[in-house]
């Protein structure tokens, strides 16, 4: 018993780091359409954020704590950066974006090797990280890790606020209007480049914010970014393009799926498992999970 | 802008069409890379630069991915021995002038960068590799071209090659007396956690035959792809195992998410220990003893190993490399393998290689590690075997040693339980 609900617990655990390291994304794909290969490259600016700051701040809690807002600002203006040299370039060519995009990312690994080295570093996790909670006592305990609780607990802080401020805000307001029907939305006096570009800081922010609860669970390293990549755009696609709800919904079941099927069989096994149901469920609904109704004409 | 296409949604089957484009060049740049290493059909020795008051040899590392974290002290290590023979008037009458290549944790990159050495640079020997994967990967281009290479890495046996002098440990001087010491300690259901690659899978297969032979129980194994950094299932089936004792051959960074996994599950070096046989002062000093402290290691060297040749060989790193800069077992035997190339050079009084391999063997050097000799049947090195545990400090307390240098076993003739394998 303890044993399923522990195994559980590590598959919404892994799902959580899904969940954050896809949830930026879901934004920038599925508003602007723009496959940005450079979306991995965003979480490792976030990850050697924290690097950074925990050399200059000495207490390891404190400077996770600070890097998380910094993180946020630095990828997301990294973001807005690419979005405005670049993207906005590029709107009529999506799959050009994927090029594009892809080259950044090259780029981007090549500039986190000369600035911190090639060889992968570590952050210190705080004390009241490294530990766990017991939750069933006893001759088989069910324990807890703090840092897979806190990750879990940053990636509903995180949906939240998006979710939030999607369905709240005026700018949330905008950014849905756009997606709908972008047209209708530019006549009726939204400025969609401002919107495009306020997304794309939002959804690269988030990205910041993951990079910061990798450096929970692995090393960090100029090529992290392509490590996680792949696992976000299948969230996005099993989820369906610009679903937040699918985004959610399939992390966490993709999550649980990896962690039982590994348990039962090997990690490899589970891996290639795990790309089998995807591809039979892509057949079965092509759109994703979720399917985006629109308004637009085409 | 017009935005009509702009709002279109992203075509699915172009997207799949690019990415598999993409695939198809990387695999085709892949297969290119090692026909081009191990197929080209030259059979004449490679031609050995030593024009000038030179001669020029190879260091071959990993400088960047997963496996950095290991490979740049090795060369860093092998540079020190370099600028010391050179110091001491070099090797024949010349300075040895090394040309350092990045592997970049990528086993066709090691291949190409191999014949890159030999056949452009005419190399007289070539330092390095860490994974056994990057080993088989440049075997057929050292042998091609009758160039050598030194490799300086503990490893799974099982292998020789006339081109190939292995100065680290092979299976009877490490992963056998690690064991041992286990069994002695009354260690004996194990659960085995290893990096998906050769290396884990053949030690591991040699572990399997052990147990067997010795009455231990192997309660489970599992690997992860080298890299991987998602350990939380494993370290939840170790937990439920509810073993003995961890043997580890993972390899490269994935130690540091291992290692806090392992710690997050509440497994600790007294309630489970691990014993690892690829973690040495290096990666100890950045997966962090917080996680470390008190498992077990098994190699031959460890910084604290008694001894003057060490003294010096420490003392002789930190000033080059930085006074916080840990001196490790494969950095040992890769200084090692430098003083031995240059023995074997001056007794052949030549930089052939097959002179080289003629004079190998009875070649001894007062090593850090202690006086180690070469065994010219195997190319193998006489080494004494230590387990250590790592101590909060960072450093590793050796808590049992050989006694006295191993002979090396590669193929484990002398244990019956091996007879099985290959």
């Amino acid at each position: 018993m303890t044993v399923i609900l522990g195994q559980t617990f590590t598959g919404i655990s892994i799902g959580a780091v899904l969940l954050l390291i896809a949830l930026g994304l879901s934004l920038t794909f599925g508003q602007m359409n723009v496959i940005n290969m450079a979306h991995g490259e965003f979480i490792m600016a976030g990850a050697y954020t924290t690097y950074v700051l925990q050399k200059s701040i000495s207490s390891a809690g404190i400077s996770l704590l600070v890097a998380l807002p910094v993180a946020f600002l630095v990828s997301g203006a990294l973001g807005a950066l690419l979005e405005w040299l670049l993207i906005r370039r590029l709107y009529l060519r999506p799959l050009d974006t994927l090029l594009v995009t892809w080259g950044v990312s090259l780029m981007l690994q090549q500039l986190a090797r000369d600035i911190f080295g090639a060889p992968n570093v570590q952050t210190r996790a705080p004390d009241w990280l490294t530990g766990n909670i017991t939750v069933i006592g006893g001759d088989d305990p069910l324990t807890f890790a703090n840092s897979r609780l806190f990750i879990l607990g940053l990636a509903v802080a995180a949906v939240v606020a998006l979710s939030l401020t999607l369905r709240l805000t005026p700018l949330g307001r905008r950014i849905r209007a756009v997606v709908q029907n972008r047209d209708l939305a530019e006549v009726s006096g939204i400025s969609t480049s401002t919107v495009d570009r306020t997304a794309f800081f939002i959804g690269s922010g988030l990205a910041g914010v993951a990079g910061v609860a990798l450096t929970l669970v692995g090393p960090i390293g100029p090529t992290m970014g392509t490590n996680v990549i792949i696992d976000a755009f299948l969230v996005i696609v099993v989820g369906g393009i610009g679903q937040l709800k699918g985004t959610v919904i399939v992390a966490f079941v993709l999550g649980v799926l990896q962690s039982v099927l590994e348990y039962s069989t090997t990690v490899s096994v589970a891996k290639v498992l795990v790309l089998v149901a995807i591809v039979a469920f892509l057949q079965w609904r092509p759109q994703g999970l979720y399917t985006l109704r629109t308004r637009s004409l085409v | 802008m017009s935005s009509g296409s702009r709002s279109s949604r992203v075509p699915r089957r172009g997207f799949l069409a690019v990415g598999a484009a993409l695939t198809a060049v990387v695999t085709l740049s892949a297969c290119g890379a090692k026909t081009d290493a191990a197929g080209s059909s030259s059979d004449k020795a490679a031609k050995i630069d030593v024009s000038g008051d030179t001669v020029k040899v190879g260091l071959l590392n990993s400088l960047s991915g997963t496996m950095a974290i290991s490979e740049v002290t090795v060369r860093d290590s092998l540079k020190l021995a370099i600028d010391e023979i050179n110091a001491s008037g070099g090797v024949l009458g010349k300075k040895i002038k090394p040309i350092s290549e990045d592997g970049a944790s990528d086993w066709p990159t090691f291949a190409e960068k191999a014949q890159k050495l030999i056949k452009e640079d005419g190399v007289a020997a070539t330092f390095g590799c860490w994974t056994s994967a990057s080993r088989k990967a440049v075997k057929p281009v050292f042998e091609k071209n009758k160039s050598l290479l030194f490799y300086p890495v503990q490893y799974e046996g099982l292998e020789q090659s006339p081109y190939i002098f292995y100065t680290g440990a092979t299976t009877n001087q490490q992963i056998v007396p690690a064991l041992d010491y286990l069994k002695s300690k009354g260690l004996k259901k194990l659960y085995l956690v290893g990096s998906d690659y050769v290396f884990p899978r053949t030690a591991n297969k040699e572990i399997k035959a052990y147990a067997k032979a010795n009455g231990m129980t192997i309660l489970g194994e599992d690997y992860a792809p080298l890299g991987s950094t998602e350990f939380s299932t494993i370290a939840n089936k170790v937990k439920a195992s509810k073993a003995d004792a961890v043997f580890n051959t993972l390899n490269g960074d994935s130690n540091v998410a291992f290692f806090k996994e392992y710690k997050s599950a509440g497994l600790t070096a007294k309630s489970m220990p691990v014993v690892s046989v690829s973690i040495a002062e290096e990666e100890v000093k950045s997966i962090g003893t917080q996680y470390l402290a008190g498992q077990l290691t098994a190699w031959n060297y460890y910084q604290t190993t008694a001894g003057a040749a060490n003294a010096k060989f420490v003392k002789a790193y930190k000033a080059k490399y930085g006074q916080d800069k840990p001196t490790s077992d494969p950095m040992e035997a890769a200084y090692t393998s430098v003083y031995l190339w240059k023995a074997m050079v001056e007794k052949a009084k030549s930089f052939d290689p097959e002179k080289v391999k003629a004079a190998s063997d009875g070649i001894t050097f007062d090593a850090p590690e202690g006086k180690v000799t070469v065994d010219g049947a195997s190319q193998h090195v006489y080494k004494t075997a230590r387990i250590g545990e790592i101590g909060t400090d960072g450093q590793i307390k050796e808590v049992w040693n050989s006694g006295k240098p191993v002979k090396p076993d590669p193929f484990l003739k002398g244990y019956s339980w091996a007879s099985g394998l290959s």
